[in-house]
């Protein structure tokens, strides 16, 4: 597998034996698998299958409550400092996008650099700025999230994440909450990145995108990874039953 | 068949049918009715006054009161006119809201973060309390105070006392209160000096700012140095500002200090725990309206807890506490007027024993409705130019 092959290399996510538990429902039932310095992974399966919520553990938007988590050399842990440092390196897109809707798109980018990276407002707006220009809506800039579409929101929250200048971005269902014709200017930007040599952890359904970026596809189901591969042997080879019938799905229509 | 095509003859439609004249002629007749009820009130209202040997003015207002009233930020005495004595309800009234509406929001805070913790002890308490009171009615809950609580405490002899300055008995609350003496003139001289030295700190921190060019908090060096400087000349000044004046027994009753009666305490206690009831209610959904992506989404810019509450949470979910709260604000002070259940001499108590006196029952409703009206529409203005101020500023 190309996971494998690549594991000499430079994971800059590990995980072992991560298990996460709502109440008495076991989400996670122990994932071991790491992801290398510029890998784009897809995590797919259906819902409730755990694949969000194994994104959400990486920054700690969820709590693990067993195994280990290292990203970048720091393991998250109870420690503050480590959340802390580790949300910065780690940049998330949501799917309801989650702009904060009492700033204008140029400050929802600004924020985390002038709060987080004290960096100096002007310089911060400049980096805004051109953050805006790389997902193509420079012109947005001074109106507010609630004056643009969805497609454009989802940009402005891409860049937002970006402004951080993270080494890892996920993405969980970015395309989900999105008209049907505003999902390919969602999906341009993230593909731009990905040829940037951005590590990509992307749970979406979209399995062109899948085929066409991805380095390796999960695929996950009652909590644990079924199967992962290449995209061309996941789709034209599957292994198990399981991936066989989410794949004969999700390409059916 | 011929029946069923459409009849869009474009002829004159006759004013009965016609929508435009109808709406007009409606109004026009709501609109006299109206009239015709004023005038016939108004009609009676005089009749009614002349058959009391009444006429309507204001002239009364200048004869001498001669009723006591029992407690008043201002000296009163039943030889003054009318006029005086319902300020002194004003001046009551007004304290009273003040002060309740201080208590009950600080409390109201408290309540409604409590009731969002994730402590289950602490949010179970906090929606106990907001359930009981906010279901009992108030004049109950200030009646309860007054006769189940304050007067029961123990009477004067067996005060109890909290640190030797302050003592609680059935008769009220006795506090120590300050009493300015002759070298207050040299500490506000030092005041005033502390006060440049802030405008000028204030202004040297404003231009760093600009220059660095981040946000941030241009009082920072300002505030503690004024209150260094206050401080050091509070040790400086020979002598004290201020002297605490300490309540003592004196006979059968204490003096000095400052003295809550029984009936302004328990006005106070069941006006503030009423309503803080309700702004708790108001703080929680407030907080809780602001969806919990947005906190996820702050914190993964990497914004820290403070930093997420202060600039993602609170500026947005302020403007929606306000207007809610400014309604409990409003309800507080209007609910002040329960006063008269435990004779505590506030705006409506004054007035309704100046209509018994002087039989002038319109002009001195009309005083009284005005003046709450007044009251009210300045709290609404307030609120509506702090809500618009503090949206601004969180952007």
């Amino acid at each position: 597998m190309a996971a494998q092959e690549n594991a000499l290399n430079d994971p800059i996510i590990i995980c072992e034996d991560l298990h996460k538990w709502f109440d008495d429902f076991h989400v996670l039932k122990g994932i071991t698998t790491s992801f290398q310095k510029g890998e784009r992974a897809v995590i797919c399966g259906p819902s409730g299958s755990g694949k969000s919520t194994f994104i959400r553990t990486l920054n700690r938007l969820e709590e693990h409550q067993r195994g280990t988590i290292i990203i970048d050399g720091v393991e998250l842990t109870d420690d503050l400092r480590n959340i802390n440092l580790i949300r910065q390196e780690v940049g998330m897109v949501f799917q309801q996008f989650n702009l904060f809707p009492h700033l204008t798109n140029l400050e929802n980018i600004t924020l985390g650099p002038i709060r987080v990276r004290k960096m100096a407002k002007s310089e911060a707006e400049a980096v805004a700025l051109s953050l805006l220009e790389r997902v193509d809506i420079a012109d947005q800039a001074y109106k507010y999230p609630a004056e643009i579409s969805g497609g454009q929101q989802q940009r402005v929250a891409i860049a937002r994440a970006l402004a951080m200048e993270p080494k890892i971005m996920l993405f969980d269902e970015p395309t989900s909450a999105l008209d049907p014709e505003m999902i390919s200017e969602v999906l341009d930007v993230m593909r731009e990145l990905a040829h940037s040599g951005m590590t990509m952890l992307v749970v979406t359904h979209e399995m062109g995108f899948a085929r066409e970026v991805a380095d390796r596809i999960m695929f996950f189901d009652e909590g644990v990874v079924i199967e992962e591969a290449p995209p061309a042997d996941f789709f034209d080879n599957p292994q198990h039953e399981r991936t066989k019938l989410f794949i004969s799905q999700t390409l059916q229509h | 068949m011929e029946n069923n095509s459409p009849t869009t003859v474009s002829g004159k439609i006759p004013f009965w049918r016609d929508v435009r004249v109808l709406r007009v002629l409606f109004q026009g007749i709501f609109l006299l009715g109206v009239i015709l009820l004023l005038a016939i009130l108004y009609r009676n209202m005089l009749e009614g006054l002349r058959g009391l040997g009444l006429t309507l003015n204001f002239n009364f207002l200048q004869d001498e009161a001669g009723f006591d009233i029992s407690e008043g930020p201002i000296a009163y005495d039943p030889s003054d006119t009318y006029l005086k004595a319902f300020c002194v309800g004003i001046l009551n009234t007004l304290s009273i809201s003040i002060i309740g509406i201080v208590c009950a929001t600080l409390i109201g805070l408290l309540f409604g973060i409590a009731r969002l913790s994730s402590n289950w002890l602490i949010r179970t308490i906090a929606a106990a309390y907001v359930e009981c009171f906010r279901n009992i009615p108030l004049l109950l809950q200030i009646i309860f105070w007054y006769t189940a609580v304050v007067a029961q405490l123990p009477n004067v002899r067996e005060s109890i006392s909290l640190f030797g300055g302050a003592f609680i008995n059935n008769r009220g609350i006795y506090l120590p209160s300050p009493e300015p003496t002759s070298s207050l003139k040299i500490w506000l001289w030092f005041l005033g000096a502390g006060l440049l030295l802030a405008v000028i700190l204030y202004i040297v921190r404003w231009r760093q700012l600009q220059q660095l060019d981040r946000p941030g908090f241009p009082a920072k060096w300002a505030l503690p140095a004024f209150l260094i400087v206050a401080l050091c000349g509070w040790f400086l000044t020979p002598g004290r500002p201020f002297t605490l004046d300490l309540p003592a027994l004196q006979g059968f009753n204490y003096q000095g200090g400052m003295r809550f009666t029984p009936e302004f305490s328990s006005l106070l206690i069941g006006l503030s725990i009423y309503t803080s009831a309700f702004i708790a209610e108001v703080v929680r959904s407030g907080i809780q309206s602001v969806v919990k992506g947005q906190r996820e989404a702050a914190r993964s810019v990497g914004l820290k807890e403070g930093q997420t509450l202060r600039l993602v949470v609170l500026p947005q979910a302020i403007p929606i506490i306000v207007p809610p709260l400014t309604s409990q604000y409003l309800n507080l002070a209007k609910n002040s007027s329960l006063a008269t259940a435990v004779a505590f001499p506030d705006l409506f108590h004054v007035g309704d024993t100046m209509m018994n006196q002087t039989g002038q029952s319109i002009p001195v409703f009309a005083m009284i409705m005005v003046s709450y009206l007044v009251m009210s529409l300045t709290t609404s203005a307030a609120m509506n130019w702090y809500n618009r101020w503090i949206t601004r500023i969180g952007r």
